[in-house]
């Protein structure tokens, strides 16, 4: 078949480039990860240890992340989104930018607040203390950890006060950056982009639907919510809009997209009084 | 799981012969630059390509009104020559080149021109738009490379982005926004060089010596050839792919 052999020779190009190697992590077994088994993280005053998370793993993570941390566990036919592959050191939730390795504050978080619409629940039944050894271990899984830092988290400023003049130019933001082209111009996730994303690893993903009461991935604090469109979602087709959106039109859209969400909000009261009509696709640049 | 088997397989393989060649190969790193030119053909039918349906952003159909979008996974000139093919030199044991061009990676009427851009390991590029449209840049290479996937907005009026890859790595970039925008990032070691409309290229600033000359089509794979370089005459390697 002209595919097979497409990708055939596609590979061969692409190996031929490499002079390195790409590590095959299916060879990997578990002693290919002790050398890292001393892994630490650090979240406030505690110090988790990689070693001591090894019993825990096994018995709450194991089957869906795998014992080799790849996301290949006996769960994963059965899992949608699928497990992440700790091997590859990529991750939805950061607060540094993308492209770079989360904190260790951002893995924890991760681990407690659990992801929304996912298999993966709230592990708020572990200690302060285990969650911060699961951390170290899921760290361990990947040479990242040892040759890279962890970005620099993006500054958030203090939240301002929610205003009808912030709410209209959160809605100018959506508009100018064009949110829309997959959330939708009423947040429904049904815009003209939205049936074919595909994360980084070519399987579908739906973007998030503002309106139908579920929570942010990575959380739904006024601040989380900034923190997810200002870094983007690494491993999925939502970018980083830091370079885009300025810090204080960043809580300008904060507001505006609780404007589009079900749940209440003083934001969606305004902008119910104002009678905020949602943005129009079709007006020329800078013209809502 | 299989295919990541195969991939090992067919890399262990490629591994020895890279290694033999970066034996083989002898360089005399003297002054007095030479260069390597020559011409990358298709022997065969050009495969037909098929057109782009942007009709779900008014903004891209509209930019291609009169002069329709199409793949570009192979584009052969009129003399046969064909474009967008990498050339480099794959043994090549010098230092990266001190090359100050800022190659650019421009997205314009909703496609990537160039459809392939290739750089040195470490060298600065820049994403740039001119598009009245939002995109999103999103390379992916593999994070085992040492080179890590990023993706960032670009929308209307966005300054550039400017960025560098740390390894050797041939790396597709996508726009999510748009899912027929499909472009690669081939990035070597050392000089290269990349064919023109008509299949033409010049890799310039080669030291005299023996080099393995390698030439990257995204459909077609790779060829080799080798050459002696020296200073004042070029030296030539023209390639043919075989049409499939």
């Amino acid at each position: 078949m002209r595919t097979r052999l497409q990708t055939w020779s596609l590979l061969m190009g692409a190996t031929a480039v490499l002079a390195l190697p790409m590590t095959s992590s299916a060879q990997l077994t578990p002693a290919d990860f002790e050398p890292r088994m001393n892994m630490e993280s650090h979240i406030g005053n505690i110090t988790g240890h990689a070693k001591d998370a090894k019993a825990d793993y096994r018995r709450y993570c194991v089957s869906c992340h795998g014992e080799l941390g790849d996301g290949n566990g006996e769960s994963f036919p059965w899992v949608d989104p699928k497990p992440r592959d700790f091997q590859l050191g990529i991750f939805k939730c950061r607060s540094t930018p993308t492209g770079t390795l989360p904190t260790d504050q951002d893995l924890f978080d991760t681990i407690a607040r659990g992801l929304d619409r996912s298999n993966m629940p709230q592990w708020s039944t572990f200690t302060k203390q285990e969650r911060a050894d699961l951390v170290a271990w899921v760290k361990h899984f990947s040479p990242r950890w040892v040759n890279e830092k962890p970005g620099t988290p993006i500054t958030i400023p203090p939240e301002p006060e929610v205003t009808a003049e912030r709410i209209k130019a959160g809605r100018d933001v959506y508009a100018r950056v064009q949110c829309w082209k997959c959330h939708g111009v009423l947040g429904a996730a049904n815009g003209p982009s939205a049936a074919t994303l595909q994360d980084d690893l070519g399987r579908p993903i739906a973007a998030f639907n503002f309106t139908e009461g579920s929570r942010p991935k990575c959380g739904d604090a006024d601040r989380d919510i900034y923190r997810i469109f200002m870094t983007g979602l690494d491993g999925t087709p939502m970018p980083s809009f830091a370079d885009n959106i300025k810090p204080d039109e960043a809580w300008d859209m904060v507001f505006y997209l609780r404007t589009l969400m079900r749940q209440n909000s003083k934001a969606k009261e305004m902008a119910k009084q104002l009678g905020l009509k949602p943005v129009d696709p079709n007006a020329p640049a800078g013209q809502q | 799981m299989r295919n990541r088997f195969k991939y090992s397989a067919v890399l262990s393989a490629l591994v020895l012969v890279c290694c033999g060649a970066l034996i083989l190969g002898q360089h005399v790193n003297a002054a007095g630059e030479g260069k390597i030119t020559g011409t990358v053909k298709l022997d065969g039918a050009a495969p037909h390509m098929k057109g782009i349906d942007m009709s779900k952003d008014p903004y891209c159909s509209k930019a291609h009104e009169n002069s329709p979008a199409h793949l570009e996974t192979v584009v052969v000139g009129s003399n046969g020559g064909l474009q967008n093919v990498v050339l480099y030199i794959s043994d090549w044991s010098g230092t990266a080149q001190a090359s100050t061009a800022i190659p650019i990676f421009d997205q314009k009427n909703c496609m990537y021109t160039p459809h392939v851009l290739a750089m040195d390991v470490g060298q600065t590029f820049k994403v740039t738009t001119s598009d009245q449209t939002t995109h999103n840049i999103h390379p992916l290479p593999n994070p085992m490379t040492g080179n890590i996937p990023w993706n960032q907005s670009q929308p209307p009026g966005a300054a550039p982005v400017e960025k560098s890859w740390k390894a050797v790595e041939v790396i597709p970039v996508k726009c999510n926004i748009h899912p027929w925008m499909n472009g690669w990032y081939v990035v070597v070691k050392g000089p290269y060089a990349t064919t023109d409309a008509n299949g033409n290229y010049t890799i310039e600033n080669v030291p005299p010596g023996n080099y393995t000359v390698t030439a990257w089509q995204e459909t077609y794979g790779t060829q080799t050839a080798k050459v002696t370089a020296a200073a004042g005459k070029p030296a030539t390697a023209d390639f043919t792919f075989k049409a499939k």
